[in-house]
């Protein structure tokens, strides 16, 4: 059978369409536009991850907050249990970009890194 | 009066690419005025990440994106002023602009670009009834409340419009705490890129109402509740189809408006589909020497391909100042049957030096129909389509073998049959 699923790769979009066996393993992907889509379908019919991006408290910035984001995907099922973990954090600029934030998040592997570089200001 | 050879008008992601490629092709006299505190735009709100998939191979969240171009304004000593307001434009492209520094400054151009980006429709664009509480909100600005000052809008959410921004919007409140009772959209398909519609409404099972729109939003002071109806296929309301939810936050994300004061100032050509500026294959507008790319131009879903326009049109104005533009003749582009725009809207081949890119959309929703291009009438090529729909931006590559022989218009139509 053919299951046609979306690309959640980039805002392309692309429609795929996953050919699968009886047993529902994926046999071949077509309609994507690059190889990632292949490899995004095979895992979201298995174990499906997701980028986390948020937001964290920072002090002496231009803002009050700090973009960050996963240093990779997690397993979907835990965004909240991420979104929880760093609620409380609070950190003090200069922030720079990919400087890791809080490790390990949840003991899943995975760094939470600023997204952005944060000047001090007055 | 100071001189400059290339001013650019806007500092987020199409202002950007341009002052860097115009830079790099060698014009170093140039100036950008961004209205902000900070480079970037509309990017520095958008920290979700998928951009630059297509600029860097990488996926970046929208600040790490800005930062990047942000990095090579920097590094080549562009200059840029900040909280700088362009209140004038005139034909002689002597521009006018405020800022707490400098106060009121006067300045002329060699050559301009416009990068001033698109602003929100709002709740008055659309006239819904109710009362005019607090809690309704663009999703735009409720998207910088959150993710840069840091402020909930809301607990219990409805959403207006399933454009990307209110899609993306109904994860981060969900991610933060919220509950979003549902999104509705009056057309009977999502308006929004199919990935968010996937891995913002359906990863957190927000309810999607096609044909829906919002009848009536309550409450006196703060909203209370919004009631939705389903519409017609002429978008009027059908009774007994109201549904009531209770909310605290209603959220409009009900499309983008390339924002033209300027361009309307100096009396460029306009079109009224894209409501930008009527460019050439260089991005030139009608005014000589005047550019413009990026959302001021037409709403784009990606900003990939902001900064791809950007950077194109930052050469053209580079080779402008230059004097490498050729003012030849040329040909118009037509949008047919099923095509709501092209652009560019005019193409000289003389300055196609390569490929020339043709960026449209479409007027609804097609599976299975051909794309058609015509020269002057007569079939040039026919594309086999499996899926199009007006949230998706199209394009067709023409090599400038390609145009040669156009007299008068290159035009593009669907056809339905399948050949």
């Amino acid at each position: 059978m053919t299951k046609e699923m979306i690309c959640i790769i980039c805002p392309m979009s692309c429609h795929l369409e996953v050919d699968l066996d009886d047993q529902g393993a994926v046999l071949n992907v077509r309609g994507n536009s690059c190889p990632r889509g292949d490899v995004y379908a095979r895992k979201e019919l298995t174990f499906p991850t997701r980028m986390l991006t948020s937001t964290v408290k920072i002090k002496g910035a231009m803002y009050e907050r700090l973009p960050v984001i996963t240093s990779s995907d997690i397993p979907k099922g835990k965004m909240f249990d991420v979104m929880k973990a760093i609620a409380n954090i609070e950190v003090q600029a200069p922030v720079l970009i990919k400087q890791v934030i809080l490790k390990d998040v949840c003991g899943l592997g995975v760094d939470i890194l600023a997204s952005r570089t944060m000047e001090c200001v007055e | 009066m100071k001189n400059y050879d290339l001013v650019v008008i806007g500092g987020g992601s199409a202002g950007l690419a341009a002052a860097v490629s115009a830079f790099e092709t060698g014009v170093k006299d140039i100036l950008i005025l961004e209205r902000d505190k900070e480079l970037g735009g509309i990017l520095q709100q958008c920290i979700h990440n998928g951009f630059g998939v297509h600029t860097f191979k990488e996926e970046l969240s929208g600040p790490a994106f800005a930062e990047r171009f942000i990095d090579l304004v920097r590094q080549k000593h562009i200059v840029y002023k900040l909280n700088s307001m362009v209140i004038h434009l005139n034909k002689d492209k002597i521009l006018e602009y405020v800022n707490p520094e400098d106060g009121y400054v006067q300045v002329k151009a060699g050559a301009i670009i416009l990068a001033m980006g698109c602003r929100e429709r709002t709740r008055g664009a659309i006239a819904v009834p109710g009362y005019r509480p607090s809690g309704v909100w663009s999703a735009g600005t409720a998207q910088r409340y959150l993710n840069m000052e840091g402020y909930m809008v809301g607990k219990k959410i409805f959403i207006l419009g399933s454009g990307d921004i209110g899609l993306i919007m109904a994860r981060r409140l969900t991610l933060e705490g919220a509950v979003v009772k549902g999104v509705a959209e009056i057309m009977p398909y999502s308006n929004g890129l199919p990935r968010n519609v996937k891995q913002c409404l359906e990863d957190f099972d927000i309810p999607l109402y096609l044909s829906h729109t919002i009848a009536k939003i309550d409450g006196l002071d703060r909203v209370n509740g919004v009631t939705i109806c389903q519409v017609d296929d002429k978008f009027q309301p059908i009774p007994n189809t109201e549904k009531t939810f209770d909310v605290d936050t209603v959220l409009f994300s009900i499309g983008l408006i390339p924002e033209n004061a300027l361009s309307e100032e100096a009396e460029l050509a306009m079109d009224p589909v894209t409501r930008g500026p009527r460019v050439d294959e260089s991005y030139q507008t009608s005014l000589d020497g005047v550019f413009a790319c990026g959302n001021v131009l037409h709403v784009h879903d990606l900003v990939d391909f902001v900064a791809n326009e950007g950077s194109k049109a930052g050469i053209s104005a580079a080779r402008y100042v230059q004097n490498q533009l050729t003012s030849s003749d040329g040909f118009k582009t037509e949008a047919k049957t099923g095509i709501g725009y092209i652009v560019p809207q005019v193409i000289h081949p003389d300055n196609v030096k390569n490929t020339i890119e043709l960026l449209f959309r479409v007027k609804k929703q097609y599976r299975n129909v051909n794309l058609v291009i015509k020269k002057d009438g007569e079939v040039f090529r026919s594309i086999k389509k499996k899926h199009l729909a007006p949230a998706e931006m199209e394009k067709i590559i023409l090599k400038n073998t390609d145009i040669l022989d156009v007299h008068h218009i290159l035009s593009i139509e669907v056809m339905e049959e399948v050949a």
